[in-house]
C-alpha cells in the first residue's frame, strides 16, 4: 500500500518503478500535439511494459514504459507527455511538458532524447511545435506519423529535404500499422550509445511567441520540403453526412447509447453470474480442503466473498472499456460528443461527459476511467464528482430487498408496470436529478468555467485495431483490480474482525456483543432521526466497502440467508424497521457514496485525497439530510 | 474583457454590424475568411493554434442538431466549435474571390 500514503497531500511521489530501478536508464520523451498518434507510437514502442500514474501533484497522466530495444546494452525508458500545440505555459498539460523537457519535474530525469511526433496529413498546423521543440537543442527524431492516410490521399513530403532544413533527422511512420517504426528503434539505439549528434538547421528557428508568424514559418518549412498536403478524406466526409445527418445523426447516436448501455448492464450479466459462481465454487473448495478454523472463515467469508464481489464487475469494466475504444479509435466519439454536446450544455457540462455518465449506471469505477476522453479539467472533475449519483448496478440488490419488503405492488399500468417498478424507476430519477443538480452547483461555483472554449477536433475515421483495443483493455483491467482492488481488501479484512471480535470462549461473539455490534450501537443516536436501529447501523458501516455489502451484512444480523430475495430477512425487516425508515435507507443509498472503488478510483484520478473527501463528505450529507426529511414526511402521514 | 458568451451574442452581432459578419452568420458549405478574433487573448492562441489565423479560409461543415455546434473545416482538418464561441470570430467583408487566399 506504498501507494497510499505518499501521496496524502504532498506533492512530490516516488517515482514509477521502471525510472527508480536504472538509475542510468536512457530517458526518451516522446511529445507531440493532441490526436498526433503520440499514444498509439508509445503502446507501439513498449508493448505492455508500460504503467499509467499521475504526473506528482497533478491530475495530468503520466505513461512511462520501457522501449523494446534489439539490443539491450541500455534499458531505454519512454515518457508520454500529454498533447501540446505549444510550450507556452497556459494549461497545465503545457505545464508539466515544459517541467520535464527542462527537467524540472521531480522523479523524471531531464530526457536525454526526444521523439517529436507529428500528424502529416496535417504538416502545415502541426510543424509548428517543431520550433520550440528543436530549440530544446536535445537529439530529436521528427516522426511524421499516418503516412499511409498521406500517401492513400495523394500527399507527399521530401523527408531528406526537410531533415535538413530542420537539421534532425525525419522518420515516415505509421503508428498503427507498425511502418516505419524500425527507425525510431534505430535512433533510439543511437541516442543511447551516444553516437547522434544534431545538425544546425538550415532555417532560423522562430522566437515562440507569435502564432501567424510560426505558422508561416511553418509552411515555408513545409514548402521547401516539397510537402503536398493530401486530398480531403472522402470516407470521412461521407460518413459524416451520415453519422452527423439532422435526423439520422441523433437515431444512430441513440441506437449506440442504448446499445452500450443494454451490453453492459445486461450482456455482461451472464459473464458475471458465470464469474460469481466460479467464486464461489472457489470458496466450496477451500472449505472441503480446510478444516473449520477462523483462519478458514476470514479466508472464505471475508476474502474470498468480499474481494470477489468487485473481481465480479470486471466483465462490466471490460465491455465499457471494448466499447470506449471502439467509439473513440473509430472517431465516432468526437461525433457523439458533438451530438450529446447541446443536452449537456443545459446541466453545465459538454458533449464528452455523455458517454461516462451513461457508463455510470453500470459501475462508476469504469465510468471515472472513461472521464480521461475529456480534455477540459474542470468539465472532468465535475462529470467525475457527480459519476456516483448515477444508480449503479450495485444499488440493485439493496434497492430490491427494500421495495419487495416494503412497497405493495398495486398496479398502475396494468399488470406491466406497478407500485414497486414504480419506485424503482424514482430512484434510478432520484440519482439522475442528483446528478444534475450537482452538476449545476459545481459549475456555478467552484468548477466555474474556465476561460478555455469547448473546441472538439473531428478526428477522421478509422479501423480501430485489435492491438490498441487489446493493450487498452488489459491497461484498464490492471488499474481496475490492483487499485480498488487492495482497498475492498483492507476495508473487508477490517470488517471482518469487527465482526468477530472480542473472542467469547474461543467463539466469534454474537454480533451484538461484536466490535461491529459496538459501532452500531454507537452510531445509533447519530441514525435514530432517519428511522434506522443499530442493526442498520451496522450495515451501513459496512457497506461502506460496497453498497451491496449491506444486504450480507443485513443478513448475517437477522440469522437469516444473505440473499435479496430471501423472505426471512424481508419479514425480519418488516418487523424491525418502520415504512419511514425503509423509504429513507432507499433515498439514503441513492445519494450516499457507499463505496470503497469509487472511492479510490477518484483519488487515483484526481491526483490526491483532497477532492474524493470533498466528494464523500457532499454525498454523505446530502444523503443524510434527505433521509432525515423522507422519515419526517413519510412518518407525519401526508402520504396515507 | 469580452468574457459574455451568450447564445444569443451571434443573432444581436447580426443587428448591430450588418457587413462584418461572424463566422456563426456563414451558411453551411460557403466559404470566409478570417479577419480577426474577437475573445480574450488566451482563448484566441488557443483558436489560432487549431487554424483559426486570420486570413484563412474557413467553410462551415455539418453541425450537431440545431446546428449548434458546428463542424468547420479550417486549415487541413476539421475542429467544432460552439456558436457562442463562433460569433466571436469576424469574417471578412464577403467578396466573390474570399477562395483564393
Amino acid at each position: 500500500m506504498s501507494e497510499c500514503h505518499d501521496c496524502a497531500g504532498c506533492a512530490v511521489a516516488e517515482p514509477p518503478p521502471s525510472l527508480q530501478k536504472g538509475a542510468r536508464a536512457h530517458v526518451v520523451a516522446i511529445i507531440g500535439p493532441p490526436n498526433s498518434g503520440k499514444s498509439t507510437l508509445f503502446n507501439r514502442l513498449t508493448g505492455l511494459r508500460q504503467k499509467v500514474a499521475n504526473f506528482p501533484g497533478v491530475t495530468v497522466e503520466q505513461r512511462v514504459g520501457k522501449a523494446r530495444m534489439h539490443h539491450k546494452e541500455r534499458d531505454v525508458v519512454l515518457v508520454d507527455l500529454p498533447g501540446v500545440y505549444s510550450l507556452s505555459p497556459r494549461s497545465e498539460d503545457e505545464q508539466v511538458t515544459r517541467d520535464v523537457l527542462a527537467g524540472a519535474m521531480p522523479g523524471i530525469p531531464k530526457p536525454d532524447a526526444l521523439l517529436l511526433i507529428l500528424d502529416c496529413t496535417n504538416l502545415g498546423r502541426h510543424l509548428v511545435l517543431a520550433a520550440p521543440i528543436l530549440s530544446l537543442k536535445l537529439p530529436t527524431l521528427v516522426i511524421l506519423n499516418m503516412a499511409d492516410d498521406l500517401r492513400s490521399r495523394g500527399g507527399d513530403v521530401n523527408t531528406a529535404e526537410l531533415a535538413s532544413e530542420l537539421g534532425a533527422p525525419v522518420a515516415l511512420v505509421s503508428a498503427s500499422k507498425g511502418e516505419g517504426v524500425e527507425k525510431v528503434f534505430q535512433f533510439m539505439e543511437g541516442t543511447a550509445a551516444g553516437s547522434t549528434t544534431m545538425t544546425a538547421p538550415r532555417v532560423e528557428l522562430p522566437i515562440l511567441q507569435n502564432i501567424p508568424q510560426c505558422r508561416k514559418w511553418a509552411h515555408d518549412v513545409g514548402s521547401s520540403a516539397a510537402y503536398r498536403a493530401p486530398a480531403p478524406p472522402i470516407w470521412t466526409r461521407r460518413l459524416d453526412s451520415v453519422f452527423l445527418h439532422p435526423i439520422f445523426g441523433p437515431l444512430i447516436f441513440l441506437i449506440v447509447v442504448a446499445g452500450v448501455f443494454q451490453t453492459i448492464f445486461s450482456g455482461a450479466k451472464p459473464m458475471m453470474d458465470g464469474l460469481q459462481a466460479l467464486i464461489v465454487q472457489f470458496g466450496h473448495v477451500i472449505e472441503h480442503i480446510l478444516p473449520p478454523s477462523i483462519f478458514r472463515s476470514l479466508l472464505v467469508d471475508g476474502i474470498l466473498s468480499g474481494v470477489g464481489a468487485v473481481i465480479v464487475f470486471l466483465p462490466q469494466i471490460l465491455l465499457l472499456f471494448l466499447f470506449i475504444g471502439i467509439l473513440e479509435d473509430s472517431g465516432y466519439l468526437a461525433r457523439a460528443a458533438l451530438i450529446a454536446d447541446r443536452t449537456m450544455a443545459k446541466f453545465g457540462l459538454q458533449g464528452k461527459s455523455f458517454i461516462p455518465l451513461i457508463s455510470a449506471y453500470a459501475c462508476a469505477v469504469p465510468a471515472i476511467m472513461a472521464t480521461r476522453t475529456i480534455e477540459n479539467k474542470r468539465d472532468r472533475l465535475a462529470t467525475i464528482l457527480i459519476a456516483p449519483f448515477m444508480t449503479c448496478s450495485a444499488r440493485l440488490p439493496v434497492y430490491t430487498l427494500i421495495i419487495a419488503a416494503f412497497i405493495v405492488d398495486r398496479p398502475i399500468i396494468g399488470h406491466f408496470f406497478g407500485m414497486q417498478a414504480a419506485a424503482l424507476l424514482g430512484l434510478y430519477v432520484l440519482g439522475f436529478v442528483a446528478a444534475i443538480a450537482t452538476a449545476r452547483l459545481l459549475k456555478s461555483s467552484i468548477l466555474k468555467s474556465e476561460r478555455v472554449p469547448f473546441v472538439l477536433e473531428m478526428p477522421p475515421y478509422r479501423w480501430p485495431t485489435l492491438r490498441s483495443l487489446g493493450l487498452r483493455l488489459v491497461d484498464r483491467s490492471k488499474v481496475f483490480l490492483r487499485r480498488a482492488g487492495t482497498v475492498i481488501l483492507l476495508v473487508i479484512i477490517v470488517l471482518w474482525v469487527l465482526e468477530n471480535l472480542p473472542m467469547k470462549n474461543g467463539k466469534p461473539p454474537e454480533i451484538a456483543d461484536s466490535f461491529a455490534g459496538m459501532i452500531g450501537h454507537a452510531v445509533e443516536p447519530v441514525i435514530k432521526p432517519l428511522g434506522f436501529n443499530w442493526k442498520i447501523g451496522i450495515g451501513l458501516v459496512s457497506s461502506i466497502a460496497a453498497r451491496e455489502v449491506i444486504v450480507g451484512t443485513l443478513g448475517t444480523i437477522y440469522h437469516s440467508e444473505g440473499t435479496e430475495d430471501s423472505v426471512g430477512l424481508r419479514k425480519a425487516l418488516q418487523s424491525d424497521l418502520t415504512p419511514g425508515g425503509a423509504v429513507a435507507l432507499l433515498v439514503f443509498f441513492a445519494f450516499a457514496m457507499q463505496c470503497m472503488s469509487t472511492i479510490a478510483v477518484v483519488r487515483r484520478e484526481t491526483g490526491g485525497w483532497k477532492w474524493p473527501a470533498i466528494q464523500f463528505t457532499y454525498m454523505t450529507f446530502l444523503a443524510y439530510l434527505c433521509a432525515l426529511i423522507t422519515n419526517e414526511v413519510v412518518r407525519s402521514g401526508i402520504f396515507t | 474583457m469580452m468574457l459574455q458568451m451568450s447564445v444569443n451574442n451571434g443573432h444581436v452581432a447580426a443587428f448591430n454590424a450588418p457587413f462584418a459578419r461572424t463566422l456563426a452568420q456563414l451558411p453551411e458549405g460557403e466559404a470566409g475568411v478570417l479577419d480577426r478574433l474577437d475573445l480574450p487573448d488566451d482563448i484566441a492562441r488557443r483558436l489560432m493554434e487549431l487554424g483559426f489565423l486570420p486570413g484563412h479560409t474557413i467553410v462551415p461543415a455539418r453541425s450537431a442538431p440545431g446546428g449548434n455546434p458546428r463542424v468547420y473545416r479550417v486549415d487541413g482538418s476539421e475542429v467544432a466549435l460552439r456558436r457562442e464561441t463562433a460569433s466571436h470570430l469576424i469574417l471578412r467583408p464577403s467578396k466573390p474571390s474570399g477562395k483564393t487566399l
